[in-house]
């Protein structure tokens, strides 16, 4: 914890696609437990592809930002070359091993695994 | 033309709020400049971080001090 908070100084955003699927899910319950963990701060993905000028600014102005899919259809992703906002640190869940499927009871230990994926994913961009 | 500068009050903010002022004087535009310090107010607009500027209900920027070229630059 002690590492995360010198890599971020909290000021990390972090954008999960939340989608429909249980790595969707999975993403989402990994961005608000790093931000209840003072790792970062979840922010509404969904504003900036609203194309929200206070999101879609947001983005851009924010020095550091992980965006978190949870497959390769990359919708995050694809909101912000939409918005024109440059990608920073990105994670997709499936490439960690995690099947994607309809199952919404998400597991701890996967939680835990993206999470610490996102950890790794920051701290080794701020060294 | 209505500019908003958010931030509780901070350093930066007040940076921010006298280069907007600046900003708005030698561009020789004729704009109502608010300061929003209210919390809950600032949370309404959406904005990631403080300072932000807020120009005719758009936002400009976020988190940093704008320089008065910049503001300048959305002036027009």
């Amino acid at each position: 914890m002690t590492e995360d908070y010198r890599a971020t100084n909290g000021n990390m955003m972090i954008l999960a696609c939340s989608g429909g699927s249980n790595v969707g899910q999975l993403a989402n319950q990994a961005a608000i437990e790093l931000t209840q963990e003072g790792f970062g701060k979840m922010f509404c993905l969904a504003g900036i592809g609203g194309n929200l000028s206070s999101f879609v600014q947001s983005a851009k102005d924010t020095p550091r930002m992980i965006a978190i899919d949870g497959c390769d259809v990359g919708c995050a992703k694809a909101i912000l070359e939409r918005g024109e906002v440059p990608l920073k640190d990105y994670v997709v869940l499936t490439t960690l091993g995690i099947e994607k499927n309809k199952d919404f009871n998400l597991k701890d230990l996967d939680v835990q695994r993206v999470k610490d994926e996102i950890r790794r994913t920051c701290n080794s961009e701020a060294m | 033309m209505e500019i908003k500068v958010l931030g509780p009050g901070c350093k930066k903010c007040e940076s921010t709020k006298k280069n907007v002022d600046d900003a708005v004087a030698e561009a020789g535009v004729t704009a109502d400049v608010i300061k929003v310090t209210d919390v809950m107010e600032i949370a309404k607009h959406g904005v990631f971080g403080t300072p932000a500027v807020v120009v005719d209900g758009e936002v400009k920027s976020v988190g940093k001090v704008p320089t008065k070229d910049e503001i300048k630059s959305w002036l027009k």
